[in-house]
């Protein structure tokens, strides 16, 4: 998938993706372009860019054997790339970091980000802390809830996170409230948009900073296996990992898989799928041209997912096009099934996927007994999933956590 | 035409005033008894916003305003039917205001072609630059319809004599940066913007964003052909009840 050619002036992947942005931010937007293009065009800022990366954070990040799930499941290979093991704990850092260089660029001094699980807040927060810039985070009300920790962490790095009330309180409403602030404060401030969405050139920029993922578990493959993977798989919320780990396979040989969230299941409604359910159709919301979870009129629909990441209406206008050429297959995983791939993936090998990870995960596993020892799968673990501490002990339902709480929440009174 | 109709009125008068409501905010019933309050004191065009889910340009005021319209279960087809009453009934122009999203799915064509069948003179798309909705502003100008740009502090000489030949009927001018119902000062750099919108196109020119009373108003006076009022209206249908839109429309 060579998305520069197919890519116009305009930001269109086939019918999706585009500009629509109120005429205030048309200045804005185009000085955004015109930055982004000389540094996507100069070859000393992707070594700026990865050494940056090398010594502030994980960079490359390892290509993981997992031998006990693949002696699980009797089929392929297993690898998993662990994005986890990025600093601040998931794949959100490789985008906002090059933001960050851009942002120097173009001499504003303040940040601010949408965040849904409150990986991209954290990473945006680390940033404008490293670089100086002055920082505000909006989160949805409900999401502020399900993640305080990373709430804290944000606050205590210095950044002021907005806790959004509008709406359905979640991902789409903070993004929103992202941009009625940036329409009022651009001339210093940079939105720093966390995924592959939104209006030109955000899709591809983000796209561009992520495909360090795939770059590195490219070569490492090639290394530690000498020939490409099967298939690979990511979750897909707004699609910046999935899109990071793809461009790294743009072979027909691989197959590409993105999972969306099913979360109690397709035919219920509650779930944040818009490329496996016929509930999502083609719109135009917050800036660009998708398929989002809306209803016949054109209103946004409300979804649910028990990962906040990928609990949102809209998704990459890439990702859209990729769907629409067949150009990568989407699956969906419900919450139980994430769960469940969890707790295997915690047993089998000592490693805690984020729940919007597991996605990933649930989504290989199931096809990972119905390939051969000759084929390799590679997993994106996205994030780590100790942040989903409060979560993830609620499914499980530990008697022994909740006490616990019970008797934290005593120490406090 | 709307630009014949706003030239012929500013013979009478040395400012006109467009106001806005969200049909179905705070009832579809209480709407109308706003607009008939409003046409009734003298208003001489207004926008009809269709609520929609993401209202990205909009400020707290009338996204709640839009939340609390859907909440109550407003569909598009009840506000084209409303718009249809409001066009009957009144004789002023009236405009839809909404985001791209409500024509999109709506189908761009039968949608333009529906409401130039109601009555409807014009739309104002925030979320819609000419670069994307060429089909638009060529349909709209097929139908008899006005497709309303909007200049911004921001937007360049070059650019505002480009909006300016996509426009027909007025361009919107934002007084300020930002979103819909904060403060805005008028002062020295407002009135040397509006100078410059004025140079940049030929059309008529309608200042709002911040507009909220007699004041500014006044300050507007011989600056700009409209003045448009929005969410002040809503803060006082909020406060003071519908009864009470009236008297403040007169007040101005």
């Amino acid at each position: 998938m060579s998305q520069d050619k197919e890519c116009n002036d305009r930001g269109y992947y086939g019918e999706f993706g585009g500009s629509f942005i109120p005429e205030i931010l048309v200045a804005t937007f185009d000085e955004l372009k015109r930055h982004f293009r000389e540094i996507k065009d100069d070859p000393a800022f992707w070594q700026t860019y990865s050494d940056l990366m090398s010594n502030y954070s994980c960079r490359p990040t390892p290509l993981t054997f997992a031998e006990n799930l693949t002696r699980h499941f009797g089929g392929a290979k297993i690898y998993i790339k662990r994005e986890d093991l990025n600093h601040t704990g998931a794949h959100k850092l490789n985008n906002v970091m090059g933001q960050g260089l851009l942002v120097k660029r173009m001499g504003k001094t303040r940040v601010i980000a949408e965040t849904g699980a409150g990986q991209h807040g954290v990473a945006t927060a680390t940033m404008a802390a490293k670089f100086g810039f002055e920082c505000t985070i909006y989160m949805g009300e409900v999401d502020v809830k399900r993640q305080r920790p990373n709430v804290f962490w944000m606050e205590q790095m210095g950044a002021t996170v907005v806790s959004v009330t509008d709406g359905t309180r979640i991902l789409k409403d903070a993004i929103n409230e992202a941009f009625r602030d940036w329409v009022t404060n651009m001339d210093n401030t940079h939105y720093v948009l966390g995924t592959a969405c939104g209006p030109h050139p955000f899709p591809e920029m983000v796209s561009f900073f992520q495909s360090i993922i795939g770059k590195e578990a490219r070569q490492q493959i090639l290394k530690l296996e000498g020939k490409l993977p099967t298939r690979v798989f990511a979750c897909v919320g707004g699609g910046s990992n999935a899109m990071g780990l793809f461009q790294g396979f743009p072979d027909k040989s691989v197959e590409c898989v993105g999972v969306e969230a099913a979360g109690h299941g397709l035919h219920t409604g509650q779930h944040a799928s818009r490329l496996c359910s016929p509930d999502a159709t083609v719109g135009v919301a917050q800036g660009y041209k998708t398929y989002f979870l809306q209803n016949d009129d054109g209103q946004m629909r409300e979804t649910h997912s028990i990962a906040a990441g990928l609990d949102y209406i809209g998704v990459s206008p890439i990702l859209s096009k990729m769907h629409q050429k067949g150009e990568a297959r989407f699956e969906s995983a419900t919450d139980q099934e994430v769960i469940d791939a969890v707790k295997l993936t915690m047993r089998q090998e000592g490693i805690i996927p984020a729940l919007e990870s597991a996605h990933a995960f649930a989504g290989a596993f199931r096809e990972a007994a119905e390939l051969s020892s000759d084929d390799i799968i590679i997993i994106n673990q996205s994030g780590r999933g100790d942040k989903d501490i409060f979560t993830v002990a609620d499914a499980f339902g530990d008697p022994k956590w909740r006490d616990f709480i019970k008797e934290k929440a005593l120490d406090y009174k | 035409m709307l630009e014949k109709y706003i030239r012929e009125r500013l013979k009478t008068k040395d400012i006109l005033l467009m106001t806005h409501i969200v049909v179905g905010y705070p009832s579809l019933d209480a709407s109308m008894e706003i607009v008939e309050q409003m046409v009734e004191a003298g208003v001489d065009l207004m926008e009809l916003q269709i609520p929609f889910s993401e209202p990205m340009a909009d400020g707290p005021v009338i996204l709640k305003a839009n939340q609390k319209s859907l909440e109550a279960g407003i569909t598009v087809k009840q506000c084209l039917e409303f718009a249809h009453k409001a066009a009957s009934r009144f004789d002023i122009p009236f405009l839809f205001m909404t985001y791209y999203n409500i024509f999109y799915k709506y189908g761009v064509q039968s949608f333009i072609e529906d409401i130039a069948k109601i009555g409807i003179k014009g739309a104002i798309i925030p979320d819609l630059p000419p670069e994307e909705g060429a089909d638009y502003a060529e349909l709209m100008k097929n139908n008899d319809l006005c497709p309303i740009y909007i200049f911004s502090p921001t937007t360049t000489d070059a650019r505002m004599k480009y909006l300016s030949s996509w426009g027909q009927g007025f361009i919107y001018c934002m007084a300020r940066k930002g979103v819909t119902g904060k403060e805005t000062q008028f002062s020295d750099d407002l009135n040397e913007y509006i100078g410059r919108c004025r140079t940049n196109t030929d059309l008529p020119i309608a200042v709002g964003f911040g507009v909220k009373d007699k004041a500014d108003m006044d300050y507007l006076r011989g600056k700009a052909d409209i003045a448009v009022i929005g969410s002040q209206t809503i803060r006082i249908v909020d406060e003071k009840g519908v009864a009470a839109v009236g008297d403040f429309i007169r007040g101005l």
